[in-house]
């Protein structure tokens, strides 16, 4: 942090709401007055599966420190089947980040219904929190990239000494 | 549509912000001036102002005004949700001759001034939201409705008393209507009753007229016994599948005379009467009562010996003198299109067994109230008698208010019907028994036309009220006056005592639940439910007989429970939105379709595979995709994974969202 | 699976006869039961109502040296017979898992003492693992002496089913009436199976104790019971070991045999009585066994 106050940390997230589901959620919140943390944005397209790889890309560089995206549960897609292609893209991405350096608690995939206002204001302030903790997000130069360890960790044998249990 | 107003002939954009108060409901949290000196240091904004309720008429006044002196071509509203009031200001820019799509709603309403307590976050928070619509809105583009026809016919899933009004409502209006139901007759809960609240009304005498009216009209077509298998389609065009279960009786030659049940080589019933909800037995083949619609047998497979194990005499057979018996009927799928859906698909009332403590089904002599609904019917198993399992009557009967309502371990909800159908109840049986009847009751809850004075009658008909949830009900005897008896214990929370009641019978008032394959069915119609499982309306005050999905609406107790006048106005008011939708001709689509930049396709068909509707189509001579527009429904995925960026989306592009992204980050 | 035993006070004391009878038992059904190494109080009685801090924290230190010696295991079943214990560790399982800031105290006194807890416990009764984590057919498979024509009232007190645990209905619990009908017996509707048995009151506040035991028993003689079982130490103790006095004060001659649910199972296995604790009874089942048995007088 280089506020010479100290202040907390205040991280900039933006979300993804599929407009059947989750951006409908968002207001119903509203109209229930539950109130959340003011760090995240939502931006409306009409089902996850729109979401592009490139738009999360584009809103990293531009400063997000988070992202969060909104679709239908699994087997309510109001296009059938678009919250199934969002997951798909969203597997591979949090991969992919995670070469590139960025953490993969800074992106975040929910399934939230329309009728689901509770868990709008549950997830944005769990997620501001959890960003918020990793800081702000740091892109480093492409020189010094480093793939984060997410290879399956080789195993190794363990040992218990006699009498340990005790 | 009005001649479109392609905008910017100089190539450089002017757009209007208008900041809504909402009253205080935005102005209270947001520092409404504070966003409009905001607004107007945005790149190409050339009006900002701010108005006390942009979506009332003076507000969308200013808009047009200043879309007519030319100072602006774009709009951006930043007030409540868009699905709220987008409809309202795209209308408002088509009367002043603009096109609608050069429009942007900034949300600062449902998501910064309701759910942000600290004001000036909530302010800089409505600011970047209004940099966005600003930022993206400059590559918004003019658009046009396309208009579909829409088929006329209406389906209405569902028999009871809300899809028998709905689908007579229709009927009547010149429509036709397919009116599908699971069971093999019509008439749903309301058919089981004996009287209705608080009129004391015969509820057959009202409802069977009703009955016979969807038999008999020429623009209803009835399938009962059958299930919708398959909807596909959109607004005005659906195509749906229903399933029709063989019931092994032809349809058309059956005339409801029974001798074939009593024909059969079982002389007394042998399973459940569902109709009678268990009280008594029925053959396996059977009608299910008298005023039955239609008043046609019905063979159960379950049981019917020569179904399922072919070889019985089949005397049915030779008593019917129609020919009228098919054992070789199949399952048969109906295909049909119509323009609007009505869902009136009830409820089921909750299972007494899941609250061991009230004993039911351990007990004899307790009841749910259904049960007792059909043992003080006239035509019902006991013939209008209320008696105990061993033939006396009761001397004395505790009627439980609340199972499976208001209770967080079951349902929360109020099941709303429970109050007044038990001091319905306990009318009758009093009429019937002269016995002592106590309520136990948590809140007495009348709120209705003519059932406050009901309750009141009750009080006179000197029944019992005592205040307070029932603990417990055993035959746990302690004094010998309850020797024998079955013992409710409660607090009189009026007097603050526990108190201990024997009773010979208990009448459990079962709440309203949903259907247990709801999750099945709102698949299937692609609509939403609330946490418990209701059907959710797509306004809760203002559309409240609406889904999500346009063209499908709700009526009766599938969106939540209700009594029978609530159902029926309902029912009345889905047909009403029905009709408006099938009487225009024509559906708008929202232009959100995606559509091909064809110089930068390259062949690849990532996309084929991923449309769930076959809009997209490979084209061999240009080795290029193709849209179908009319079939793309606008879900964007397909954009999503073109590689070249050739496939875009009407109304959220690429360069679209990629600057709402900008607009959105750049102010925070 | 194998399962840890946590045995806790009374089953070392008072409840004997338990422990034998579910040791026995539980090789019968050839389920392994190790016991909890170095097991200390579960915080029950005293601590929970004194410092509920304490009591969690004791709570703890059992689930931390039970996954110590769950080793490299997922889960460890760790099987609690006394329901107060079952109860204490059930709570604390609840609380440790809802309240991060106890958890972190908590935390902080087990490292002080070398230990680590790790979410990987499943507190479990030994009627859940009969019930759930076996097929029926392993306990009647194992009857030799079917409890043909006796009657029996299941008693289940208040802790085993409320509030925190789930594996029975909390008001007309089913497990102990199961396990009775498996192995032939009879089981007497009787309403008052989660009713107070007068718990602590019978030390500190006897005549409210005894009308409590007393409202009991009198209520399962008049439905005629040959026997009643329990799954308490102290229910077991406040209802068998007061019969005379209750007798005394409320005129009413009451004589009824109660006993562990698992002394009943191992009865019925054809083990012995020694090997059941059933030599420790103030009042002998032996007339309820003998006419299960068509009167025929057997001694194990």
């Amino acid at each position: 942090m280089s506020d010479n106050d100290r202040k907390q940390f205040e991280p900039r997230i933006i979300a993804f709401f599929c407009n059947w589901c989750t951006y409908t959620a968002a207001d119903l919140a509203g109209t229930a007055r539950m109130a959340y943390s003011p760090n995240v944005r939502v931006i409306r397209i009409m089902c996850s599966g729109r979401l592009d790889p490139q738009f999360i890309l584009k809103a990293f560089r531009e400063g997000a420190d988070g992202v969060l995206i909104g679709g239908c549960h699994p087997g309510d897609c109001h296009y059938q089947e678009g919250n199934y292609k969002a997951l798909r893209r969203f597997t591979l991405l949090k991969r992919f980040l995670n070469m590139m350096g960025i953490e993969k608690e800074r992106i975040r995939l929910e399934w939230i219904a329309a009728s689901e206002g509770d868990k709008v204001q549950k997830v944005i302030n769990e997620m501001t929190e959890q960003v918020r903790k990793l800081g702000p997000l740091k892109l480093e130069p492409a020189s010094q990239l480093q793939p984060q360890n997410d290879r399956v960790s080789r195993v190794e044998p363990v040992t218990i000494a006699e009498g340990e249990a005790s | 549509m009005s001649t479109v107003n392609i905008p910017s002939p100089n190539g450089q954009p002017k757009i209007g912000v208008y900041v809504c108060h909402c009253g205080i409901n935005i102005a209270g949290r947001v520092d409404v001036k504070e966003t409009v000196a905001f607004a107007k240091t945005l790149p190409n904004v050339t009006v900002a102002t701010e108005y006390k309720f942009m979506c009332s008429d003076p507000g969308q006044e200013m808009i047009q005004k200043d879309l007519r002196d030319g100072k602006i071509d774009r709009v951006v509203v930043a007030s409540c949700s868009p699905l709220m009031h987008e409809p309202t200001f795209r209308r408002a820019m088509i009367a002043a001759d603009a096109n609608p799509f050069l429009f942007q709603m900034a949300n600062i309403r449902e998501h910064v001034s309701w759910v942000t307590l600290d004001k000036n976050a909530a302010t800089e928070k409505a600011k970047a939201l209004i940099a966005a619509a600003v930022k993206r809105i400059v590559l918004h583009r003019p658009l046009e409705k396309t208009r579909v026809p829409v088929t006329s016919d209406v389906l209405v899933v569902g028999g009871g008393i809300a899809g028998i009004h709905a689908a007579l409502t229709l009927a009547e209006a010149g429509r036709k209507v397919y009116l599908v139901e699971k069971e093999p007759t019509i008439g749903g809960h309301m058919a089981k009753f004996d009287k209705t609240f608080p009129t004391l009304d015969c509820s057959a005498c009202i409802l069977t007229p009703k009955m016979s009216a969807v038999r008999a009209h020429p623009n209803i077509i009835l399938w009962t016994y059958s299930e919708v298998a398959e909807v596909e389609g959109f607004v005005g065009n659906f195509k749906v599948k229903v399933k029709r279960k063989p019931r092994y009786i032809k349809e058309d030659l059956c005339v409801g005379c029974y001798e074939c049940v009593e024909a059969c080589v079982f002389k007394k019933g042998i399973t459940k009467d569902e109709f009678n909800v268990g009280l008594s037995k029925r053959r396996p083949i059977y009608i299910p009562f008298p005023q039955a619609t239609p008043l046609v047998a019905v063979i159960d497979p379950e049981t019917c010996v020569q179904i399922k194990r072919n070889k019985c005499k089949k005397p049915c057979v030779d008593a019917c003198e129609r020919d009228a018996i098919d054992f070789d009927q199949k399952v048969e799928i109906k295909e049909i299109d119509v323009g609007a859906i009505i869902l009136a698909t009830g409820f089921k009332t909750f299972d007494a067994s899941r609250i061991s403590r009230y004993g039911y089904g351990k007990y004899p002599n307790i009841y749910t109230s259904l049960e007792v609904e059909r043992m003080v019917n006239a035509a019902g198993p006991t013939g209008g008698e209320v008696h105990l399992q061993n033939g006396e009557k009761p001397k004395t009967v505790g009627i439980v208010h609340c199972v499976g309502s208001r209770d967080s371990k079951t349902n929360a909800y109020c099941s709303r019907v429970c109050c007044m159908y038990s001091l319905k109840l306990a009318h009758l049986i009093k009429e019937r028994t002269e016995a002592e009847v106590y309520n136990f009751y948590i809140d007495m809850r009348t709120p209705g036309k003519g059932y406050e004075e009901f309750y009141e009658k009750l009080l006179k008909e000197n029944v019992h009220f005592i205040r307070g949830r029932v603990a417990e009900i055993s035959d746990w005897a302690t004094i010998p006056e309850e020797e024998g008896k079955l013992v409710i214990r409660a607090e009189d929370t009026l007097i603050g005592a526990v108190r201990r009641i024997p009773v010979d019978m208990v009448v459990l008032s079962v709440g309203m639940e949903p259907h247990e394959n709801v999750d099945e069915v709102r698949r299937l119609f692609n609509v939403s439910c609330s946490h418990e499982g209701w059907f959710l309306e797509r306004h809760p005050k203002l559309a409240p007989v609406s889904t999500f999905t346009d063209g499908v609406f709700l009526a009766g107790a599938c969106q939540g429970p209700k009594d029978i006048p609530d159902s029926v106005a309902q029912a009345g008011a889905a047909a009403a939105e029905a009709l408006a939708l099938i009487d225009r001709g024509y559906v708008e689509l929202e232009p959100n379709t995606a559509y091909l930049q064809e110089e930068f396709c390259s062949g690849c068909k990532t996309c084929l595979g991923l449309c769930p509707y076959g809009a997209i189509s490979f084209n061999d001579e240009k080795n290029i995709s193709s849209v179908n527009g009319a079939l793309c429904k606008g879900c964007g995925t397909c954009v999503a994974a073109c590689p070249s960026g050739a496939l875009q989306q009407n109304l959220f592009t690429d360069e679209q969202i990629l600057h709402e992204i900008e607009g959105v980050i750049s102010y925070v | 699976m194998s399962y840890i035993y946590y045995p806790g006070c009374s089953l070392k004391s008072t409840g004997r006869a338990y422990e034998d009878s579910l040791l026995a038992v539980f090789e019968a059904l050839d389920i392994p039961l190790q016991e909890l190494e170095d097991w200390n109080c579960c915080g029950a009685t005293a601590y929970m109502s004194i410092s509920e801090l304490k009591a969690f924290a004791l709570s703890a230190r059992n689930f931390a040296l039970a996954e110590r010696q769950n080793g490299e295991n997922d889960f460890a079943e760790m099987v609690v017979p006394c329901a107060a214990c079952y109860l204490g560790l059930n709570k604390a399982h609840r609380y440790l898992a809802e309240h991060p800031e106890l958890r972190e105290t908590i935390d902080r006194a087990l490292e002080a003492g070398g230990l680590k807890y790790n979410d990987k416990i499943h507190v479990r009764h030994p009627l859940d693992v009969l019930i759930n984590d076996l097929t029926p057919d392993k306990i009647t498979g194992l009857v030799k002496r079917p409890l043909e024509g006796l009657k029996v009232a299941c008693y289940y007190g208040c802790q085993l089913v409320r509030p925190y645990s789930d594996f029975d209905d909390q008001h007309d619990p089913q497990t102990m009436d199961k396990i009775v009908k498996m192995l032939g017996g009879e089981v007497v509707n009787w309403p008052l199976k989660t009713r107070c048995c007068g718990g602590s009151l019978t030390g500190i506040v006897q005549d409210v104790g005894l009308r409590l035991s007393y409202i009991l028993l009198a209520e399962a003689r008049k439905r005629g019971c040959d026997l009643i079982v329990t799954a308490c130490p102290l229910c077991q103790f406040n209802l068998e070991c007061y019969q005379s006095r209750i007798s005394g004060i409320y005129g009413h001659k009451i004589k009824i045999p109660v006993i562990y649910f698992t002394q009943l199972m191992g009865h019925a296995f054809g083990l012995s009585d020694e090997m059941l604790g059933l030599k420790r009874v103030f009042v002998s089942p032996a007339r309820a066994f003998s006419k299960a048995e068509g009167g025929q007088h057997v001694h194990g």
